[in-house]
Formats: C-alpha cells, structure tokens, sequence
C-alpha cells in the first residue's frame, strides 16, 4: 500500500527528552481479535503465500521481483548485443557481397545457428539504433549507408533460400581442420570435433553423427564415416557468382557469364566435395579407434585361424588312431581266421580218410558178399566189374555222413543176402530222394534192387 | 445442446468462468485477456439468466424460456431451488416455490415432481440434480460464448451457506462437469469487482456489502484491509427483497383491475402468475424511467388489463419496504459493533439494487462522507446484478492456473484465520493547538496481520528534533449540539438519530474522532531539515510484535525499536 501522507507536523522534541538509541518502548498493543479473512483477491493469495512459505514482507517483496526479473530475463534471453566495428559502420550496402551479415546484425556469435526470431529482434535493434531518421535527428549527416548494409543483411538472412546461399561460402563459419602437426600430438577428438561440426551445417540430413570418443562402438564409428563419405551437402556457391550483366542488349554476353557461372558453381562444388572427402580421408588416417577395431578384427581373426587349425590336428590324430584300430582288428580277424582254416584241413583230412575207409567198407562188403551173388556161385570179373561201377556210382551221389551211416550198416556183413538187402534199402533210398535214376546204375539190372542181385 | 457436452472427457487445460447461483437469477463472467471481467450473456442474450428450469413434453427450458412457463406450465417449472441444495424438507422455506413445482420430501433430501420425460409419469427430480442442470446450462452457455470447454469455475454463494450446502453444490457442478475451484462469499466477491478495476485504489476502508435480491436480503459487513477482505457481521432477511416490491405492485393493479372488473386476479392461481410476471417487469421499468405500464392480455375472465403507474407512487406504496431495507444494513452495521461513520462505502448488489429509491435512502442515511456505489448513485458504479459473478470470476482467472492442493492449502483456517487489531495504531500530530496532540491513524483497527503500513510525516517548519510517539487509538463519536433557535434540552444519545427519517431534524452533529490509548513508543529524530519530511513504518507481525522504524526522508540511518507481544489472544466474533 502506498504510503499516507500527513500535512500535519509531528510534533517537537520536549526538553530533557533521552533514550538509549532514541527509541522507548512503552507499552505493548491491546490483544487481538480472530477472524477469518475472505480467501479471495490478489492481495489475499500474497497473504497466503507469506503465510504459508514463512516469508516476511520484504522477503516476499524481494523473491517476487526476482521472479519477476527471471522472466524478463528469458524473455530477452538471445538480446544480442555486440560491439560494432567502427570498420563495419563504414561498409557500403553496394558491397553487400563482401558484408558479413551476421556481423552487420550483431549476431557473428551464432552464425548460421541463429533463429528467425534471433535475427527478428537483432534486426530492430539495428535499426532503433541505425535508422537515418535517428541519427538526423541527433544532428549529425543523414548518411543511411550502414543502414542499408543492416536492411540487406536481414533481407538475405530473412529469406530462406538466400540465406543458405551466404551460409555456404561463409568462411567466418569455416573451422580450420588441424595441422598434420597437431594431428600428430593426438587429441584427435577436441581437434576435429568443431570442424565436423562446421562441415555438418551443410548437411541435407539430420541429424549429423558426432564424431564421438574413444568409448565409441565400432557401428557409431562406422554410420560417423559412412555418413561422411556420402555426406549429402546443401553447399552451393551462386554467392559467388560474377554479376550478370542486366542489359537486354547483349544477350550473348548474358548466356556467356551465366554458363561461365554455372561451370564455376559445378567446378567448386567438385573441389568442394574433394576437399571434404579428403578432410574425412584425413581424420579416419588419424582416428585411432579404427586402428583398435583392426586389431580387434585381426586378433578375432588369428583367434579364429588357431581354433581351425587345432580343430584340423585334432580330427588328424583321431584319423589315425581310427586306423590303427582297424589294423589291428583285422589282424586279428585274420589269425582268427587262419586258425580256422588249419582245424578245417584236419577235419576234412579226417573226413576224407573216413570216407575212404567207408569206401573200402562198401566196397569191400560187396567183395564180401560175393558181389551180390548167392554164396557158391562165382562171379565172373565181368560181373565184378559191374557191381563195383554200381557201388562206384552210389558211393559219388551220397554224401560222406550217410555214407558213414551205410557203411556202419554193411560193417561185419558176410552174407550176400543181407549185404544186398542193405544196398538195395539204399538205392532205394537214393532214388526215392531223386538222386539216382534207376537207369543209372549199370546194365547188369541185377544191382537196380537188392532182391534182383538175390534172384 | 446440453447433450453435446455430456460425454465429453475435460481437457487437463482449466478455463475457468464466474458464476454467481442466486435463487432467483444466476449470471455468468468470464475474465478478459485484459484482465476485465465481463458477464456472458446466454443464447437468448440474458446477462442475467432466471434460475429456473421448465419442461414441456421431455423439452428442457431454461432462463427466461422457463420463467415465462410459470403460467401454463407451473406444475413442471423448479424456481427458487438454490437455497433448498443442501438442507433437509424439515429445514427448509417452502413460500418462494409457491407458484412453481413444489418441494417434496425425498429421502433425506428435497426433490420435485415434475414430468421431465415425454411420459406422463411424474419423477422425482432431486434438488442437486436440478442444480447440475442449471450449471450443465450455464456452463454450455459460457462454452458457447468462449468456444472453450469450460470445465471450471469459482461460484459465489450467501455468507451463511453452510458446509453441507457448499458439499452439494460442490458435487452437483462436477456432475455437470464444472469443477468448482472455490466458493466464495457473495459479499467478497463484489467487493473484489470494484476492487480489481484498474482505477481501483486499495484502501483500508470498512465496506458494507447490502445484496438484495428476489427472495432475501443479505448485508454484510466487510473491513477491506490493504486488499484483504474480512467479513465483520452480516444480516439476512428473508422477508424484504424484490419478491415483496412485486407484492406491492400486484396488490396495487389487483385493486385498479378490481376498480373496474369486480373480479380478483390474485384469486385465480394463472392471472396471479400473469400479473406477478408483468408486475417484476414493471418494476424495473421503474428503476430506469418515472413512469412504466402493464399490460397483461386476459389477465382474468377473459378481459385484458393495461395500466400504468409512476415513480412516485410507487415509492409511496413501498415506503415501508424501502425503509426495511435501510433496516437491515442498520442492523448488520451495529452486529459489527460499528458506528454508521465508520462506513466508507457502500456497495449495493443484486437486482433489486437498481431500485434508485434505496439508495437514496442510503445516501441520506450514511454521511456524507461515505459513497455509496450504486448506479443511480455513482454513475461509474458496476451493474449490481453482475457483481458476484465478475467478482467470482476474477477470483477464478487469479486460481486457475493453481493446483487443487494450492488453492485448498490457502483456503485453509490456518492461513485464513489470522489475528485481526482491536485498536487502531497511529503517531500524534500537533494541531493549531499545540498543547494537544492530535492522533492520526496508520494502521487501522481490525486490520489482519502481519501487516505493515508507512505514513509520511510533514516536520515543524523550522525542522530541529521531533518526536514520533506511536500510540493506539479508539474511534470515538462525538456529538455536539447545533445551535438553533429552540436549544435541544434532551439529552444526547446514540441511537437517537440513527432511523434516517429523522435525520434532518435533528440537530445533533455527530463526529468521529480519536481517543488516544495506550502510547506504544517513542521515537526521537534528530536534526531534521528545514521542510523535511518523516517516514514512519509500522510493522506489526504475526505475533503482534511491533516493528517501528522513523527516518528522515532522503536521509540515512533512523530509529528502529521493537515492542514485545501481548501476553494473551482472544477469540472474536467473526
């Protein structure tokens, strides 16, 4: 509340009148009443807010104005204000090509960063300061020149597409890439970080990788130099173009410095591309981390090798263990097998006597029998010869075991009879298994049954 | 149009309306970008929208639609429901609702049979239901005119609006989707419309608040302090407002009409309604011009009724009225153990406000020295209708970017309970008469605190040393006789000249002046200059501690003493 003014005087000191420090507490205030204040009102809230944070007046007073002074604050935060290079208040606005513009507005702290709004505010601040009416009226010449140079500025930095044009050959945005010397001290990081950083203004894409640190993983570094190899710029150079001449006179003129312009604007693209490329070429020379990566990629690979190669001796040795294996299993099949075939021998040997002895048996039982012929009679050699090829005949189409059997039956067999009945028993036996057909033995017929030979 | 706002979720983003519920009319005030309240007018271009609510064939009217539905269509028409919200059948007036759908018994609560379908079957339509309905309207409305959902709002009610009254209302804006922000006192909230004018100057000064409107009358009394409001009494009177005023044009057009017809409008329930809405009609014809006419068309049997009636008549036929309603202002002044001295201004709210004949009265009644801010009184005045509704609605664009927390921890009693001065704190000057000293307020009794205060002191011509003597004072009232030709041998009294009729005769003049109590402190500044000036601060904390501070303006250094607290606080009154 302001404060109340009294006409009235105060009144004078009495005589006599002392105190210690010139103030004399005499009594103290009556007690007060409670009530109840109606929580509405501006003034209220500021009550509540006292009452509630514990602030006094002045306290309050105080960090209300700080608030206060906090938003105006923000609200000029970006005011630019720079010194002017009394230089620069000379430029000419026929020079407009030369100008640094961002200079002409105060703003060479943000470059190609500022905002339109940035470049809004700088704009009238130049101008509340530049304008020829201002300067008239302080009394000096009416020289508007530098106000021009203020008016071109904001009219280039304004529009969008002109803007772009200024930016690209602006070198006061330009950051020098490090030295080969600095390059060789190390700290690639700090030395090429702010280049990229410049070169990325010009970027069609964003947002433009970083070029990061040591902790990078070898994909960041990666996208970092992909993206740098095909950097996709907006650059252009019609900044610098050599004026067209404007006449319609000579249009040949024209055509020429426009073709003449546009093989400039193409040819420092180019450079400007090279130039980039190799600044890259440069910094991956220089980038330690891909070195790392390398070595990393070489260590895995040996690691690889060295795992394949023991693999390979491995299965080798087990290859020959497999074969020695075999060998010896082989061997001792064959033993096994060699053992065999001796016992085999013998027994064949034996069976082969054993055959023998049977045969002499059977033959010898004919023999015995008086070849099949009642005891008595003799038989002629022819008749012999036939009972013997008969018996011949039998004995090849009966196997040993049977003709072990045969021969078990005719052992001790005198009489012809009985020697013809077994034989007889036997041939047919054979002809029933279909061994021997009855024509097959001898002519004689006598032998073709036991009973024949008896009759 | 109600129905497009039903389901829609709130957007987080509050915008925040005023809305003043009275019982028999609401308005609605949003505040401007340049931190002007304004009142909204509704589709029908009401500023002042009938509290009531009317349903034809499942159709819901509202305002003046639903007003003029009283006639034919009393059965299904709610009127004067606000001060039924919250309060038992038991508890509460039935008279107002008298020509409308009347109160019935539901539960624990009140509710209204009306045929709010298409059906013929008649629902009971619970009071806070009805109320959700008014506020859905409202609220639509003030949508409509921001193009902003309007999701919350800061609502006035009566002073003696209890809790349970405030919870139902609460709860039956959220139902209509309006989060009610806070509740403020009718009273404050028109002390707040003035005040938050750009001319406004924050005074101290004691306001009476006197809101008279259809069905009652509440007057209250309120010390602005620094831009703090305290409510230090307030009166109601259900007998004296506009509804009576109406009576006495009714009565006197049922004469004329009898004059001529033989037949008595009030007896029949529809002329009545016919004759009660011209009769409102007329009288505010009456606040603006001196003469105003009625006309209703078959007002009974058949016959049409035209006939006019001037200022002064009528003021003569609501004399009685009229003087009751300085009455009550009387009344709560004197609740507030305060002289009619004591008031600074007067601010008249409510429609019945516009009466030019009350605040004539007023203006007799209070000194000379008070204002008294009613349009036929103060030409700057604000409508007094839209008072409350642009006081709540300044209140709710200062809280709406406030978190609920925030607004309920600085609503609370322990923040707006606060000890309050018994006595008036000031410094003695000196007079032509040097020997006494003449006490000059700083501070001013019931003023909240802590508060701080600065007053600028002229020093002796010839500068040298003063001495600024803090002291508390109390308001006194002197009376000195006048002298007339015949000498008033009665002895003087306090309440004798207070009834306004006499005032003219009377020949006492009564003062106000200071009577010095306790002197404080003292305080000596040496050596000031020539035509210099003190400045003296006094701040009292919470605590009542005192802080004084005296310099010499421009000069450095001063006194700085303080005086320790009283031993004991009571409790007051409020």
């Amino acid at each position: 509340m302001a404060a109340v003014q009294v006409s009235l005087p105060l009144p004078v000191l009495p005589q006599g009148w002392s105190e210690e420090k010139d103030f004399k507490p005499i009594g103290q205030l009556s007690s007060a009443t409670q009530r109840n204040i109606e929580p509405v009102g501006p003034h209220f809230l500021a009550h509540a807010r006292r009452k509630r944070h514990k602030r006094t007046f002045s306290e309050d007073e105080r960090i209300q104005a700080q608030e206060n002074v906090k938003k105006i604050d923000d609200d000029d935060a970006g005011e630019i204000s720079e010194p002017e290079d009394p230089l620069m208040l000379q430029c000419n606005a026929k020079d407009w090509k030369g100008q640094d513009h961002y200079a002409v507005l105060g703003l060479s702290k943000y470059r190609y960063k500022a905002t339109e709004s940035q470049i809004k505010r700088a704009h009238r601040k130049k101008v509340l300061r530049h304008h020829p009416d201002k300067k008239a009226a302080a009394g000096s010449s009416e020289d508007d020149s530098f106000f021009k140079c203020i008016q071109k500025a904001t009219e280039i930095l304004l529009d969008p597409v002109k803007r772009r044009q200024f930016d690209s050959v602006d070198e006061a945005a330009d950051v020098e890439p490090p030295s080969k010397k600095q390059a060789q001290k190390g700290g690639l990081f700090k030395l090429w970080n702010p280049d990229f950083t410049a070169e990325g203004r010009f970027s069609k894409n964003e947002p433009v990788p970083r070029l990061g640190d040591d902790k990078a993983t070898k994909e960041e570094v990666e996208e970092f130099y992909n993206f740098w190899y095909n950097f996709d710029s907006w650059r252009s150079f019609e900044y610098q173009d050599e004026d067209v001449p404007d006449d319609n006179e000579n249009r040949d003129q024209k055509r020429h410095v426009e073709r003449k312009n546009n093989n400039a604007r193409k040819k420092k693209k180019t450079e400007d591309t090279a130039r980039l490329r190799a600044l890259v070429d440069e910094c991956l020379q220089g980038d330690e981390r891909i070195k790392k990566f390398k070595k990393e990629e070489r260590a895995e690979k040996d690691k690889k090798r060295l795992d394949r190669e023991a693999a390979e001796k491995k299965e080798k040795e087990d290859k020959i263990k497999a074969a020695e294996e075999q060998e010896r299993l082989r061997k001792e099949a064959e033993e096994a097998s060699k053992a065999e075939r001796a016992e085999g021998k013998k027994a064949k040997e034996a069976a082969k006597n054993a055959v023998k002895k049977n045969k002499r048996v059977l033959k010898g039982s004919v023999k015995d029998g008086n070849y099949l012929l009642p005891a008595g009679q003799d038989a002629g050699a022819k008749r012999i010869d036939e009972v013997l090829n008969d018996v011949e005949a039998v004995m090849a189409k009966i196997e040993p075991e049977e003709m072990a059997l045969l021969a078990s039956k005719l052992n001790g067999l005198k009489v012809a009879e009985e020697v013809g009945k077994v034989w007889g028993e036997e041939v047919k036996r054979l002809v029933d298994a279909g061994k021997v057909k009855e024509g097959d033995l001898g002519g004689a017929g006598e032998v073709k049954t036991g009973n024949c030979w008896l009759d | 149009m109600s129905a497009q706002q039903d389901g829609e979720v709130a957007s987080p983003e509050v915008h925040a309306i005023g809305i003043s519920f009275g019982n028999s009319n609401s308005s609605i005030a949003y505040t401007s970008s340049e931190g002007k309240a304004e009142v909204i007018a509704n589709e029908e271009g009401d500023r002042y929208i009938p509290s009531v609510l009317s349903y034809v064939k499942g159709e819901e009217y509202h305002g003046t639609q639903a007003k003029s539905q009283l006639v034919r269509n009393n059965e299904n028409t709610v009127a004067y429901f606000r001060d039924y919200l919250g309060k038992d059948f038991d508890s509460l007036d039935p008279r107002p609702c008298h020509a409308s759908a009347h109160a019935k018994k539901h539960g624990s609560t009140v509710a209204f049979s009306i045929q709010d379908t298409e059906s013929e079957a008649h629902n009971a339509v619970t009071v806070s239901e009805i109320t959700t309905r008014h506020i859905r309207r409202l609220a639509s409305s003030a949508s409509d005119f921001m193009g902003k959902k309007v999701n919350a709002a800061v609502i006035s009610v009566p002073t003696n609006f209890t809790e349970t009254q405030r919870e139902a209302l609460t709860q039956a804006s959220k139902e209509a989707g309006v989060e009610v922000l806070q509740m403020i006192s009718e009273p404050t909230a028109a002390v707040l419309a003035y005040d938050a004018r750009s001319e406004a100057e924050i005074k101290d000064k004691i306001i009476v608040v006197a809101d008279f409107g259809g069905t009652r009358s509440d007057v209250a009394v309120v010390a602005s302090r620094g831009g703090m409001y305290s409510i230090l009494s307030t009166s109601h009177d259900y007998e004296t407002a506009g509804a009576q005023l109406d009576q006495i044009l009714i009565d006197h057009f049922a004469k004329e009409f009898i004059k001529k017809n033989k037949t008595d409008p009030r007896q029949n329930p529809k002329s009545l309604a016919k004759l009660k809405l011209e009769a409102e009609a007329t009288k505010k014809s009456l606040s603006l011009g001196g003469n105003a006419s009625l006309n209703v068309e078959s007002i009974a049997d058949g016959v049409d009724f035209a006939s006019t009636v001037n200022r002064t008549r009528y003021e003569m036929l609501a004399a009685k009225v009229f003087a009751s309603f300085t009455r009550i202002i009387e009344d709560a002044v004197r609740k507030a153990d305060l002289d009619i001295l004591d008031i600074d201004e007067v601010i008249l709210s409510g429609g019945t406000s516009h009466t030019p004949r009350i605040s004539q009265n007023l203006q007799r009644f209070f000194s000379s020295k008070t204002r008294i801010l009613s349009p036929s009184t103060l030409p700057t005045a604000i409508d007094p209708s839209s008072l409350a509704a642009r006081g709540a609605a300044i209140q709710a664009s200062l809280i709406s970017e406030f978190d609920k927390e925030d607004i309920e921890q600085s609503t609370h009693p322990m923040v707006t309970v606060t000890p309050h001065l018994r006595n008036a704190i000031g410094i003695m000057v000196v007079t032509d008469d040097i020997k006494k000293g003449l006490f000059t307020a700083l501070v001013e009794k019931e003023t909240a605190v802590p508060c701080k205060r600065v007053g600028i002191f002229a020093a002796p011509r010839e500068g040298g040393d003063v001495i600024v003597k803090v002291c508390e004072g109390a308001r006194d009232i002197k009376i000195t006789k006048k002298e007339k030709l015949k000498t008033n041998g009665k002895a003087a009294s306090d309440d004798s000249d207070l009834d306004s009729d006499n005032e003219e005769e009377d020949e006492e003049v009564r003062e106000k002046i200071w009577k010095v109590g306790t002197v404080l402190a003292e305080a000596a500044i040496k050596g000031v200059k020539k035509g210099g000036k003190v400045e003296v601060t006094v701040h009292v904390g919470a605590d009542l501690g005192v802080v004084v501070t005296a310099r010499e303006v421009g000069a450095k250094g001063g006194v700085r003493g303080t005086l320790d607290k009283p031993r004991v606080v009571e409790n007051g009154s409020a």
